[in-house]
């Protein structure tokens, strides 16, 4: 692909990107291969809707689903990577997150992937916050929609001989927007749910009887989700192996409350858990699934209740980007003047940093979010937080 | 490779210690600049690099080293780089059925297994061929990063016992150097990772240490020289 030409020995500055992609005769905003597509991302440039390359390092993102959250991340949520949510005390606030992921992929026409072991997968969708569309945003909605197959057969009287060329993807994708807001006091419309293609994975349907030592180490449950999960990549595509299908779309994998005693695991329950390295390994291998296939996903999980806080280490270790919700009810910070205007702390523990030596982190390090009647909103504190 | 880095520890591509046991160690922030430094600092002084990456993908890498001025993809079609990439693996050995050993042969078993398949792949890689001429002029063994080989099942003994048959066989046998990263969970209580990065600090020649400040990040060393010079963030 691009020539090994030395970029000057030392020399990081950001220049240096814009000289690497420049070689291989297309602009800087081409995706670098982080999927494993059949010859490793050529120079093709490549445009699915909802996504965008990063102004860094042209790493492709997608959109969490919250403009302020994409912000904060460094442009959105890079695609092949883990964002991990730590949920707040009472989990009332990183539901909302998790909705608006899956919310915002059905507004761009992905996939959805929706797992859970508490609420079924259908029930979750149902509950998601409505689109604030204005009239382009509509009409675009629709288009994404409505138009998934090209017409194929319109018969060209002139330019008889271009009806033989295949079908490409011409100009910009449909949905030219990046990052949508929601109306959280209002339900998706049934049309665009029901437009859109999502596969659910909930627990209960899919737990058999037999409790031998499975061939695969894995605690039968988290085992049971990884099949579905690469197995939907594999036979739709995701990981580029059906060369066939000319539409490249983003899968978006949303994991519920993973770890929890919902899932059939003690890590919560207990500190000394013989199982732990069952939920680290979920981890690891979810990661190298996403590494080879155009998908993004996104698990919330009770990190509050892990007893062993080594096990709290070793997930954030194997996510790739970790933001941590602190909820003020209950807690004494719910009285504090400070704190008076809204409901929580967003700490944004960590960013990846891929293909890339740094990250864009941001400078103030003081989050807060609270929850308005139709809007989430993430603002800096106006002083340094207590602590 | 970073110029200051060298200048710091005295070594240059050309004239570098050979047979030592570089610990790399990062708490509260990613250490991995140190493991680019030191894959690109080695292909370019030109020798055998075995480098097994665990937690990123190849072009990953690749990218990150093309800034700095080596080519991966071309490194490995030379044979000077024999690339080990976890997680392609790992899918590999979970889902897709496997005939032959693999080096990651651990991540199929169910209770605490050992990494013996994976010394035997480093040592393959890394021995010289029975001709006995090499255009290379040491092997070296680069792993990223020895703490996720904890969350994979292994315990902490199992990982020293592997980090024993490297040193024993690239750093004395074949009087090459080792470059390993551990994570500092010190702050999490994670006892096993303690463990190992007690145990390898005692083994290493050299430990190199990021620590996370509020600003950037700042870099002690100690071994040779026990003078810690805060730097910011290099790029």
């Amino acid at each position: 692909m691009a020539a090994a030409a030395t970029c000057g020995a030392g020399v990081l500055s950001s220049g240096c990107v814009a000289s690497t992609a420049g070689r291989s005769s297309t602009t800087s905003f081409q995706r670098r291969s982080k999927a494993s597509g059949a010859d490793g991302g050529g120079p093709r440039l490549l445009s699915i809707a909802g996504t965008r390359p990063s102004v860094r390092n042209g790493q492709l993102l997608v959109s969490t689903g919250l403009p302020a959250l994409d912000q904060l991340l460094g442009g959105g949520l890079a695609v092949g990577t883990v964002l991990l949510i730590e949920e707040d005390k009472y989990s009332i606030y990183s539901p909302l997150l998790f909705k608006y992921f899956l919310a915002e992929g059905i507004v761009n026409g992905h996939t959805l992937l929706v797992a859970s072991a508490k609420e079924k997968p259908a029930d979750i969708l149902q509950e998601l916050p409505a689109p604030l569309l204005d009239d382009n945003g509509k009409k675009e909605l629709e288009d994404v929609h409505n138009s998934k197959t090209p017409e194929s057969d319109v018969n060209m009287k002139i330019a008889w001989r271009y009806q033989l060329q295949p079908k490409m993807q011409v100009g910009p994708v449909s949905s030219s927007r990046f990052g949508h807001y929601y109306d959280v006091s209002k339900r998706i419309p049934q049309e665009l749910l029901g437009s859109s293609k999502w596969h659910g994975f909930f627990l209960p349907e899919h737990i058999t009887s037999d409790l031998k030592g499975e061939p695969c180490s894995l605690s039968g449950d988290y085992m049971k989700l990884l099949q579905f999960i690469q197995n939907i990549i594999y036979t739709e595509g995701f990981d580029g192996s059906n060369p066939q299908k000319k539409q490249k779309n983003i899968l978006r994998i949303g994991i519920q409350n993973f770890g929890s005693p919902f899932w059939g695991d003690d890590i919560c329950c207990t500190e000394n858990s013989d199982n732990s390295h069952r939920l680290t390994k979920f981890f690891y291998v979810l990661r190298g699934l996403l590494r080879t296939s155009l998908s993004a996903c996104i698990i919330t999980m009770p990190t509050h209740l892990i007893q062993n806080k080594a096990i709290t280490a070793r997930v954030r270790n194997l996510s790739d980007t970790v933001v941590g919700l602190e909820s003020f009810i209950g807690s004494e910070k719910e009285t504090n003047s400070l704190y008076k205007d809204y409901h929580g702390l967003i700490h944004i523990r960590k960013i990846p940093r891929l293909n890339n030596l740094t990250c864009d982190e941001s400078d103030v390090k003081d989050l807060a979010f609270k929850l308005k009647r139709k809007l989430f909103t993430i603002e800096f504190l106006t002083e340094a937080a207590a602590h | 490779m970073f110029p200051e880095l060298n200048n710091l520890l005295g070594t240059t591509p050309d004239g570098t210690e050979q047979g030592k046991l570089t610990l790399l160690c990062d708490a509260k922030t990613d250490g991995s600049f140190l493991v680019h430094h030191f894959l690109s600092f080695y292909l370019k002084a030109n020798c055998k690099v075995c480098f097994v990456a665990l937690v990123q993908s190849f072009s990953h890498y690749n990218i990150v080293a093309q800034k700095l001025g080596v080519s991966l993809t071309a490194a490995r079609e030379q044979g000077q780089l024999v690339f080990l990439e976890g997680l392609k693996s790992s899918v590999d050995i979970f889902f897709h059925a496997q005939e032959e050993p693999h080096p990651l042969q651990f991540l199929r078993e169910a209770s605490a297994g050992n990494l013996q398949s994976l010394y035997q792949f480093v040592r393959d890689s890394l021995k010289p061929v029975d001709s006995g001429e090499t255009p290379w002029k040491f092997p070296v063994l680069l792993v990223d990063n020895l703490s996720v080989l904890l969350s994979l099942g292994l315990e902490a003994v199992a990982v020293l016992d592997f980090m024993q048959y490297c040193r024993a066989t690239v750093c004395c046998e074949l009087k090459g150097n080792v470059v390993a990263l551990v994570h500092d969970n010190r702050d999490a209580e994670d006892k096993e990772n303690g463990i190992l990065l007690n145990g390898l600090s005692h083994q290493s020649h050299l430990v190199l240490r990021a620590e996370g400040l509020a600003t950037g990040f700042c870099k002690d060393v100690h071994g040779q020289k026990s003078v810690p010079i805060p730097y910011d963030t290099f790029a």
